[in-house]
Parts: C-alpha cells; structure tokens; sequence
C-alpha cells in the first residue's frame, strides 16, 4: 500500500493485518452477541419462525410422496378419493402455514437487523465521537465514514437479504438429512456421502473470501478518501488544474478495489458450480441407486420421487448461500473492521472514577501546566512546560508559527494528554475529569473554522444548545455580527451552506466566535480567533472580549498583537518554551527581548 | 451557456439540498432508467452473450432432469430395465456436470465483465465531478456525492451482475417448462401457466412500492452520510466545544429515520416473498390432485405426473428469480436515476471556443509564454507609480526568492495584463449580485491590493479570474483576451491562487506543493518552498515526503498557509491571486515572506487581497471595494490621506470615542 510515492509516509500505517484474522472474528463474535444481547427473545421468536416455515416446507415433498404411494392406487382401482383428498387437504395446510410462517420471520429478522444496524450505527458514530483527536488525526475521516457507512450498509444487507436464508439452510440441511435417513437409511447415506466434499469446498471457500473481502473492503476506504478529499477541495483541485492527475490516482484505487472484487467474484464463480456439481452428481446416483431398491421392493416409488423433491431442498439453499456468501463475508470483514475500531480505546481516556471540581467561586477557574512535555511524533514539541494562569486572568500566547502555540491549547482543551507532567484545573488533573465537567468549564475557539450545514442560528447555538432565539441573537450583535446576518436573507435563519461556504471567510469566523461568546465558559481559549477579520471588525470583537471575559480566565493566542491589548499578561513561546512571560508594559520595556522585537515588526509593517 | 443560466436550472431542484428533503421528481420510468447504463455494457455484448449462452445450457440440463425421472419411472423401473437405469444415472451425471461447467463460465465472464463495469462508471463519475464547477459542489453535499459512487453503483453492479441474465434465463426457462408441461399433459400443463400469470401482477404491485420506500432509504442514507462526514470532519470543533451529546442527538435521528424506513421495507417484503412461496405450492397441490386424476383416467403416467411435479417445481426459481429481479432492478433503476442525474449536469464553465486564434497552443506549457499583442481597449487604466512601493532590497544574489524571479526573465519583456470591465455577479440564490461594476486593471507586473471589509466580496473577485465561476455580467480579459474564449487548463496554468484557507490535502509535502504541476523539478519546488518561507517542511520526519494529515491537520495553522503559498507560486503563473496568503503567521516571518514575495512579485501580474497594512505594501496600488463596487484606487498613502473609509479599515487604533475604554495605552506607547 506503500507503493504510491505521492501519498507520502505516515507515522503510523493502520491496515489492519490479516494475520491476525482468527483474533478478529471471536472479536466480530462477540460484538455481535453483544448486539443481540437485548432482543434475545425476538431472536428465538424468528428462529422458531424460521423452523417452522422450514419444516413445512419439508412436509410438502413428503405428502406428495404419500399421495403417490397412497392416494392414486385407491384412486385408479376402485375410484377411492378419500385418501387422495385427505394428503391435499393436509398439503394445503402446509403451504398456508409455511407462507405465513414466512411473511413473519422475513419481518421479524427485518426488525430485528435493523434494530442492530440502528445500535451499531449509534454506538459506532458515539465512539467516533469520543475518540481522540489523536486517534482522528491518524484514522482519517475517509475510514471514519466508510466504517459507518458502507461497513454498516454491509452488515444491513446481511440480514435484509442473506441471514435468513444461511439460518433456513442450515435448518434445511438438518431437517432434510434427517428425513432422508427415516425414509430409508441406505438411500439417505448416499446422500450424506455427499456432504465430505461440501464441507471441504466451504471451508476453502470461507479462508479464501474472507481474505478477499476484507482486502475489498481496505480498498474501498481509500477509494472513498480519495473521492471526498477531491470533491471537498474542489475550488484547489479546479484552480489547480489537478484533474487529470487526480484520474491517475483515482484510476490506481479504483483498480486496486477493482481486483479486489474481481477476485471476491471469482471465488463465488467456482463455489456455486462445484456445489451445482456435488448435488447433481449425487441426484444422477439416487436415481440409479433408489431406482435398483425400487425394482428390488425396498422402497416404494413414492419415496424415491420424496427423495428426489428432497434433494432440491437439500442443495439449494446451498445455492442460495454461495449467492448470499457475498453478503455474508462482506458483513463479517465489515463486522472485524467495526469491532476492532469499536475495541480500540480512547488514547485520552474517561477517568475510572472522576473527580469533581470546586464550586465557582469566581467567573473563572485557574489553569496551571506542570512540567508538561508532549510531541506528536518522537520528537517532542512541548517540553517540560511550566505555566500558571490564575482565575480571572487574560493571558496572551504569542510566537513564530509552528512554536507550538495551538498545541498548548490543545492541551489544555484535552485533544491530547500530556507525554510527562500534568495539566490542572484549579488544581485537578484534567486526567480525573469527566468529559462532559471538562467541556462545560473550558472551551476553545479553534483555529480552523468549520461550520456544520444548517443555519447560521444553529451553528451559533452549537455553543450552548440550550440557548433560546435571543441569546442567539445578542451573541451575534454583541460580537459586531449582526450587520452582516441580518443582511442575510433569511437572517439568523440563512443556511450557511455546506460547510458555511455561502459566507466569507470572515463571516465564518465571526459566527464561530459568536458560539464561544454565547458558551461564556470558565475558561475560554481563543486560537487565532480574529486572523480573518478586518480591522474594524476585529475591534469590535474585542470590544465584546473585554466586557464577556470580565472574572474568566482566557488564553488568547494571536499573531495580530493588536489582540495582546486587551491582555493582562503575555507569553511569547518559542520551540516549545516560555522565552518571556510578563505583562505586555514590561514586555515592551525590555528593548532587546523577543516580544518588544516583534511589536516593532509589527509596527513598522502598520505604517 | 451561461453561469447563470445552469444555475437557475439546478436551482429549480437544489438549494435545500442539503436537507434531505424530496428530491427529484420520479418521472423517469425504472426502464428508460435502466436503458442509460446500456451504453457501459456494450462493449461486453460478446460477454453478455457468452454469459447468456452458457446460462441456456445449464437451463437446457436442468430441464432434462425431470425428463430422465420420467424414464427410469415409466420405463426402467415399470418394465425392471437395470441396464436402461445405468444408462439414465449416468446421464443424468453428465448433465449435471454440463450445468456445473456452464453455471462455471457464465460466473467468470460475468464476474470480470460486472466489476469492469462498475470500475468504469466509478471512474466516470469521479472524472466528471471533478470537472463540475464549484458551484455545484457548493450545493450537494459531498456525502450525497459519495453514496451514489459507491451504495448505488453497487446497486447497479449487482443488477447487471445478476439482473439481466437472470430476467431472460428466467423468462425462457418459464416458456420451456410450460412448454414441457403441456406436451405431458395439455390442460394440466395450460392450466398451470395460467395460475401462475397473476404472480406478475402481484410483482408490478410490488414493484411500484418498493420502489418509493427504497428511493427514500436511498435518501436518507445520503443524508446520514452526509451528516457522517461532517462530524468527522469537524470532529475538532465538536470536541473544543464539547457537542458530543448534540451531534449523537442529531445522529440519531437520521439513523432512526432509516430504520423506519427499513421495517417499511421489511414488512413490504415479507409479505411478498410470502406470497412468492405460496402461490407454486398452492400450484403443486392442484397438480397433486388434478393429476392424481389424470393419472386415474390413464391421461399421465405415474413417471409423468412425477416429471410434472418436479418441473413445476422448475417453475418456482423463475418466479422467484422475477422477485429478486424486479426488486434489485428497482433498485438499480433508482440508483441509475441518481447517478445520471449527475451525469446530465453538465459542466457550466467550460472551454472557450477551440478555435485557435485566442492561444497559441493546446498544450498549457505553450500557452504559459503567450505572445501577446498589446491591448488594446482596456477600460481605465490605472496609473501606477513609476517605481513600485517594494519593501526590503531587492534580493542579493542567491537569495531564495532569486532563482523563482529569474527563471521568469524570459517573460519578464512580456508580462501578462489582466482587466476586469465592468464585472458583476451574483451567487446563485443569493438575491442582488455580490460584486457590480467591477472595472479594473492590471498592467504587466504590477501587483494590485484589495482591500475591503469581510464579507465585501474580495475573495468572489478573485474566485472569477481562473474560472471558479463565471461573470454574470461584463468581462474579464487577459491580455485583451476574454477569459472565456480561453481553455481552461491554459487559463488556469497562467493563473494560480492561494486561498484563504488552504486547501491542503492527506498527500506528501512534494505532492501538495506540486499539486498542480506533478513533474516539476525539485529545484523549482526547493525555490517555492523558500520563497514562500516555508523551509520547516524539511524539518519534518521524512522531510518532503512526509504525508500531512488530511486536511493538513498534522502541521500548525502558519505551515499550511505557508505551504498552500509555495503551491500557488511554484507553477511560475502569469497572474497570482493571492487571498491574504500571510493571516495565519507571525509578524517576523510575515515581514520575510513579504520581502520574498515582493520578489516573486516584481514580473508576475497579481492581486492581492489585504486586511492589513503590512500586507498592502506588497502592491503598487490599492482598490478598495466596498459594498461590492471599487470605491476608490490610489496608494496606501494617497487612499489613506483621501478616503475616510479606508482609513478607517487600516488604522489599529482606537476611535477617538473609544480611547477611555482603552486600558492598555501602554502598547502604542512603546
Ligand atoms: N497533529 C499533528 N501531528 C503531528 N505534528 C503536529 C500536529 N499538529 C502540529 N504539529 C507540529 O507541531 C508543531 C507545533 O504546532 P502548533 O500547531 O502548536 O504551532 P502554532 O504555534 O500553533 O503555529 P501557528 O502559529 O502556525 O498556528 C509544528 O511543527 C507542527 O508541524
Ligand atoms: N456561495 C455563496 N453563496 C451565496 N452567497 C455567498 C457565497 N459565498 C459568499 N457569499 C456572500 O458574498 C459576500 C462576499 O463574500 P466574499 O467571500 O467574497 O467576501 P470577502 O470580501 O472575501 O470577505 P472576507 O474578508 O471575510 O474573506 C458575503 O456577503 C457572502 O455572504
Ligand atoms: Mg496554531
Ligand atoms: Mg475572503
């Protein structure tokens, strides 16, 4: 997978292995039981379904098997319908009692599929949610949403068109042998003789799909990165004249999933023909064998044709399975992927039991890194940091870029923990936190931007779901939004488009600001929350700033240093270290130091 | 074709697309739908025909099976013929065999056949997207996008797959048994057929249900991946916002709409394939006592009544064959709707006309050194000062942005003029148009700087020049040229821009950075790189080679930008967009990357648009735009001495008013 130059390398190379295909599947297993746990009783209530449609269905060749040997000889010789009459009847039963038996478990099993597609989707996307950025960062949304969509859509196919027929099979095979052997062992051995070489060309068969469905299914998650990647970039990839590089590289991943499903065909192509063979084979010796006992009088006519009508029940649910194996092996590498994700923990873990923070006393809660040191990579980024933000104050973090400035914050917001040392809020390790105690008290304004679709009231509301019309609204005035949505139309109510491309850069930003203004948390950390504003604009931004931060304690990282006015203290971080720490006045003063050279780039580029 | 004229034809279905309501009309039959992938199976008719052929034989052998029940009943077991019974065991063997090998041919042609297909539709799809314009990716959501390349192409592999060859197998096989049938036994055999017509009409039924229910799960699974995708790619600002409970809330409804909609589908289905069991049962129990009569009054055999249940029973597979067929091929022709739909947008910004008069080649290398014939009527010329305003000294020898300059000093004689006249547009849907009036221009080499407030419409300018969307009204000409009469790919290898936000995407560093030239030399990428400060890359694990994250997501907001800039100035292109292309990094390197640039800068054509002071002095001029229309144009200082508007968009400090509320004076002391 490493034979394509341009994508590059990665630290970590997450396909998973097939090696270990054995691990996988008790895993699968289990998660499935899991699944089921809650509906054990429509489980059995299907199954029995099930074997009651099955059964039936087996009743009809044995009727007629009786209607031969004894409806028609009373019939022919004295004109008797009685007997004949009396198998119809009961054959008509039959076929009521399996078509009803039928509607019911096709939607019994619907339900109780969708039940546990519906669970799997919610648990896997819940999961999604409370992994790590860390675990984001490496997995890729690409796997993220082909885990819950075409992996989930997999496992739904399975039990809409294929369990219930692999349940019915097995069933039928059972039922059908050991009817076969009470008719007439003999007969019936000549069959099961058969059954050594299907159990042999089903097991080479499950080896061989297994391995290439799960090389479809790895295939197909990069064909889909590929496709969203492009088509969410597609203003670069347009600009760029990247079109016909793309086809390339679309081409390989398309063939690379291409043979993988050529060869998942291919198995089918010679399973389902080698089952075709196994049956007719032993129909050809029935009719000779059964035929000889019939002249010989040891079985009537009657229970050879039984026979023969048996060995359709017997061989094409088979056939059916061959066809449904696709479904099934889809759903069961589908299953291993979804299951391994599913078991992955959290690489910032929920505390085995939390600890709750102190009262408020305050609008704000104090902040302090301990010996903090933390890398991405091998190499660390942050090292053996040392910083402590009393409640209340608003610090300023400046520095080059790639310094290191966002990775505090991300720290700090616990994307990641720390490799050594601790970050405490008001003196708890964010480690013994909860998550949803952690979120309530510190919120981050990233540096990116993004918008969900829906309205630009929704996107603000993100920020304090519970927040009526007119929080909304003031948030947006307070910020200097208001002009520009009210001009809207639609207002509050414009649909921002998908991922608010329907407004300017700074717009977004204006509205991503407005839901930490509206989230007024205890401790709020801005990361270039301004960078795309104008200038005017970005006055009246920290105008709001001043009067919302008040009592909170606020970590304001800015390349602008117009931003560092409204500091009480600022930080200039370089390589991962605190190079000065004072107020921005003292700062200044010390002529020769990092920051006061850096006001003077940035006064002089204001000229 | 205008923009606007495809827009207001897409308008008229999307712009609430995105909320996965009611979409296209189903007025297409599934049959006319169906009849579109035609032209993707053509070229595998020979396979078809294979397939087809060898799907006849094994029909053939199986209908011969009940024939052989036939003879060892009547013939060899009534009259006691052992010998007779070797001869029919054996060929009952081979045709069973003769099934085996032709089920076997017919899987493998189709195997390599379906997945070709498939593959090449895919590939189409993925082909014609990207060539769509962006502003119809503005209004589908790409996880609408992505369910049709894969959910519903895989609907449609599986009817062609599956379908075809089974529909006329099925439909022959049917023929053949009633056929048979009645040449055993004439009403027997006629009254049979006739029982087994209504089934079709339970089938169209069916067929029209379904296919609401299975257009709308189609839908709603769109718009569950769409929501899917969102999350992970917003995932970051759920968590520093601490949205989980929200995002799985509003998750959970889409996926509770499916799962209605699937117990709908289930119900549908039980139902039918209850009715598909019943119906031959029903028929094989009046076989049983009708012909127990016939068998009774010496008009069948005991063997032929035995051969008529077990062909009968033939009959089953077609009929269910005709459920699962009418059932996959109403899916398939849904899915085939959905993926034509895409199909029959076509690309509202094309090429210009080919004729060859506007460039002077196809290739985009040919058209980058364009002899130009000087322009002529361009509207308003600005003046721009003699000597350009350029920050720093004009790079020593060596330095990094040299050897970028200098590659170009075979252009530098010519240089490229762009002008806009008269230039409006209006977003789809948006009522008023964003920018009016628009009248610019750019003399060879010089660099113009937009300013205006956010939202003012500076990135809609700069998004018209290669093309991102077309003008509503006026032009925009290069070198006199209308930018329309252009092909795009020469159009846009003079062209190139840096966004304001990068766009950066889950490849390497080289790959980023040479996104839109793949083969260029890794000195020219080196001199990018430089110009555009952003050296750290090298730093990096595997240096150039390391893969960022997607997005860019595993480097810092400043080396994205910084790399996002390298990529737009590596193609040397005769006109550079730069869209506040230093937002994101520090002063110091701000101040380095603007000397580099002005570097860059000096015989290249470019707009740049600015929020700040410092980045205004990478231009001669600057055009304010305000409110959609050009205010003003003159220097930083002229504009600053002359229009209050701008003064007031480029001075840091305070209103006068404000100053009370100013606790910090401290700061502009220093
Ligand atoms: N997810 C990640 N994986 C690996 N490396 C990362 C990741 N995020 C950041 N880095 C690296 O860590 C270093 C510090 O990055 P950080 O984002 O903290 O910088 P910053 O100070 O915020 O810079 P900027 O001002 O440009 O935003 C950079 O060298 C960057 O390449
Ligand atoms: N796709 C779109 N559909 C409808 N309206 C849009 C679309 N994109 C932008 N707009 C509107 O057009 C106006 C101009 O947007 P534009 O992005 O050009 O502003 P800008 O000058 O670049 O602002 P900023 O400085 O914030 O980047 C804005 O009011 C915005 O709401
Ligand atoms: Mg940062
Ligand atoms: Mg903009």
């Amino acid at each position: 997978m490493t034979a394509q130059p341009w994508r590059g390398v990665a630290a970590e190379q997450r396909d998973e292995d097939s090696a270990a295909a054995a691990l996988l599947r008790s895993r699968s297993r289990r998660l499935l039981g899991d699944l089921l746990a809650g509906s054990r009783g429509r489980v059995a209530l299907t199954f029995a379904l099930i074997a009651i449609a099955s059964l039936a269905a087996l009743a009809g060749p044995w009727l007629v098997g009786i209607g031969i040997d004894r409806g028609i000889p009373p019939l022919s010789r004295d004109g008797d319908t009685g007997p004949l009459l009396a198998v119809t009847a009961a054959f008509a039963v039959t076929v009521v009692v399996q078509a009803i038996a039928t509607r019911s478990y096709i939607y019994s099993m619907g339900r109780l599929g969708e039940r546990v597609v519906l669970d799997l989707r919610k648990r896997l996307f819940a999961h999604f949610q409370l992994m790590s950025v860390s675990f984001h960062d490496d997995y890729t949304s690409g796997r993220v949403i082909s885990r819950q969509t075409s992996d989930v859509d997999a496992i739904s196919a399975l039990f809409e068109d294929g369990l219930d027929s692999l349940v019915s099979a097995v069933l039928s095979l059972l039922l059908v042998g050991a009817g076969m052997l009470l008719l007439d062992w003999p007969l019936g051995l000549v069959v099961l003789a058969g059954f050594g070489p299907l159990v042999w060309l089903t097991a080479w068969f499950r080896q061989e799909s297994a391995i290439a469905y799960r090389r479809g299914r790895e295939s197909i998650a990069l064909v889909i990165v590929q496709f969203v990647e492009t088509m969410t970039g597609i203003r670069a990839v347009q600009a760029f004249r990247r079109q016909r590089r793309n086809d390339e590289i679309f081409g390989e991943l398309n063939s690379g999933y291409y043979d993988a499903s050529l060869r998942s065909f291919r198995l089918v192509a010679v399973y389902a023909p080698a089952i075709t063979l196994v049956g007719n084979v032993i129909t050809g010796v029935v009719l000779f064998y059964g035929g000889l006992r019939v002249i010989d009088g040891d079985i009537k006519v009657g229970v050879l044709v039984t026979f023969l009508l048996y060995l359709r029940r017997f061989f094409d649910p088979l056939q059916d399975l061959a066809q449904f194996y696709n479904s099934f092996q889809a759903a069961g590498a589908a299953l291993e992927k979804i299951s391994g994700v599913l078991a992955e923990p959290p690489s910032v873990p929920s505390p085995a039991s939390s600890v709750r923070l102190p009262d408020r006393s305050g609008g704000g809660r104090s902040v302090r890194f301990a010996g903090v040191t933390f890398g991405y990579r091998a190499e660390s980024v942050i090292d053996g940091l040392d910083l402590e933000l009393p409640a209340g104050q608003t610090t300023a973090l400046v520095g080059t870029t790639g310094a290191g400035k966002t990775t505090v914050a991300r720290l700090l917001a616990r994307f990641y923990d720390p490799d050594e040392g601790r970050v405490l809020l008001d003196g708890v390790d964010l480690r013994d936190l909860d998550d949803p105690a952690l979120r309530a008290e510190v919120v981050m304004i990233t540096q990116e931007n993004f918008l969900f679709s829906g309205t630009i009231a929704d996107n603000i509301r993100l920020g304090k779901p519970t927040a009526d019309r007119a929080e909304i609204e003031s948030a947006g005035r307070a910020i200097g939004a208001d002009e520009f949505i009210t001009s809207l139309p639609g207002g509050y109510d414009a649909d921002v488009g998908k991922r608010g491309g329907r407004l300017s850069a700074g717009q977004r930003q204006l509205v991503s600001f407005a839901r930490a203004f509206l989230a007024a948390p205890a401790v709020l950390i801005l990361d270039e929350a301004t960078s795309l504003l104008d200038i005017p604009a970005e006055r009246m931004v920290q105008r709001a700033l001043r009067t919302m931060l008040g009592e909170r304690t606020a970590l304001i990282i800015a390349h602008r240093l117009s931003t560092v006015e409204i500091a009480d203290r600022v930080i200039v971080l370089d390589g991962g270290r605190i190079v000065q720490d004072g107020p921005p006045g003292r700062l200044l003063a010390a002529s020769d130091g990092r920051y006061a050279r850096m006001h003077q780039s940035w006064q002089s580029g204001l000229a | 074709m205008t923009f606007r004229g495809v827009a207001i034809s897409l308008q008229s279905v999307p712009p609430e697309r995105s909320r996965g309501q009611a979409r296209l009309p189903a007025q297409e039959t599934s049959a006319a739908a169906l009849r579109r992938i035609g032209p993707y199976l053509r070229p595998y008719l020979p396979q078809l025909a294979v397939m087809l052929t060898a799907a006849l034989v094994g029909v053939a052998a199986q209908l011969a099976i009940p024939l052989l029940i036939k003879s060892v009943i009547d013939g060899a077991i009534a009259h006691d013929r052992r010998g007779l019974l070797i001869a029919l065991g054996l060929a009952a063997i081979g045709l069973g065999t003769a099934e085996a090998v032709s089920n076997l041919i017919r899987r493998w042609v189709q195997g390599s056949a379906v997945t070709a297909i498939e593959k090449t539709i895919r590939g189409d799809l993925y082909a014609h997207m990207q060539r769509l314009h962006p502003g119809f990716h503005d209004s589908w959501q790409s996880g609408q996008l992505l369910s049709r390349a894969t959910t519903d192409l895989s609907a449609i592999r599986r009817f062609a797959g599956f379908g075809i060859i089974f529909f006329i197998t099925s439909v022959l096989t049917f023929a053949a048994v009633v056929i048979l049938l009645i040449r055993l036994n004439w009403w027997l055999g006629l009254l049979t057929g006739c029982v087994f017509a209504p089934v079709v009409v339970v089938c169209t039924r069916f067929e029209r249900r379904y296919r609401v229910l299975s257009r709308r799960a189609q839908d709603q699974q769109g718009d569950l991946a769409t929501y899917i995708e969102e999350a992970a790619a917003g995932i970051r600002v759920l968590k520093a916002l601490g949205r989980r409970r929200e995002a799985g809330r509003r998750h959970a409804e889409g996926a509770a709409g499916i799962y209605r909609t699937q117990v709908d589908k289930a119900r549908m289905l039980g139902s039918f394939y209850a009715l598909l069991d019943l119906m031959p049962n029903a028929v094989i129990g009046m076989i049983l006592l009708l012909g127990a009569f016939a068998v009774g009054w010496h008009e069948l055999t005991l063997g032929g009544l035995v051969a008529f249940i077990t062909l009968a029973l033939q009959l089953v597979w077609p009929i269910e064959a005709m459920g699962y067929i009418l059932a996959s091929g109403q899916e398939a022709a849904t899915a085939a709707q959905r993926i034509f739909e895409l199909f029959d947008t076509v690309p509202a910004i094309t090429d210009g006309p080919p004729a060859g008069e506007t460039a002077t080649g196809s290739a985009p290398e040919a058209a980058a050194t364009p002899e130009i014939p000087e322009t002529p009527e361009t509207p308003e010329t600005l003046e721009t000062p003699e000597t350009p305003e350029t920050p720093g000294s004009p790079g020593s020898p060596g330095s990094p942005g040299s050897s970028l300059a200098g590659a170009r000093t075979s252009q530098a004689t010519g240089g490229t003029q762009l002008a806009f006249a008269r230039v409006a547009f209006g977003y789809p849907g948006a009522d008023g148009n964003v920018l009016r009036d628009i009248t610019l221009s750019l003399e060879p080499g010089k660099t113009l700087v937009l300013a205006g407030a956010t939202g003012s419409g500076k990135t809609t300018l700069l998004q018209l020049v290669p093309r991102l969307a077309d003008v509503t009204a006026g032009s925009i000409r290069l070198d006199g040229t209308d930018i329309r009469d252009l092909p795009l790919d020469v159009l846009r290898a003079r062209v190139a821009c840096a966004f304001e936000e990068p766009t950066l995407f889950s490849a390497s560093v080289r790959e980023n950075v040479a996104f839109g030239a793949p083969e260029a030399p890794s000195e020219d990428i080196a001199a990018a790189l430089a110009a555009a400060q952003a050296e750290f890359a090298y730093d990096l694990p595997w240096g150039l080679d390391t893969r960022i994250g997607e997005q860019g997501m595993s480097l810092s907001g400043g080396q994205r930008q910084r790399i996002a800039l390298a990529r737009a100035i590596l193609s040397r292109p005769d006109v550079l967009l730069l869209d506040d292309p230093l937002s994101a990094v520090d002063v110091q390197t701000e101040a380095r990357a603007t000397r580099a640039l002005a570097r860059v800068l000096t015989h290249t054509t470019a707009l740049v648009v600015a929020h700040r002071p410092s980045t205004v002095l990478l231009g001669d001029t600057v055009a304010l735009l305000d409110g959609g229309v050009i205010a003003a144009v003159g220097t930083h200082s002229e504009l600053m001495a002359s229009v209050p508007a701008y003064r007031d968009l480029m001075t840091m400090s305070d209103e006068p008013g404000d100053a009370k509320n100013e606790p910090l004076p401290r700061i502009r002391a220093g």
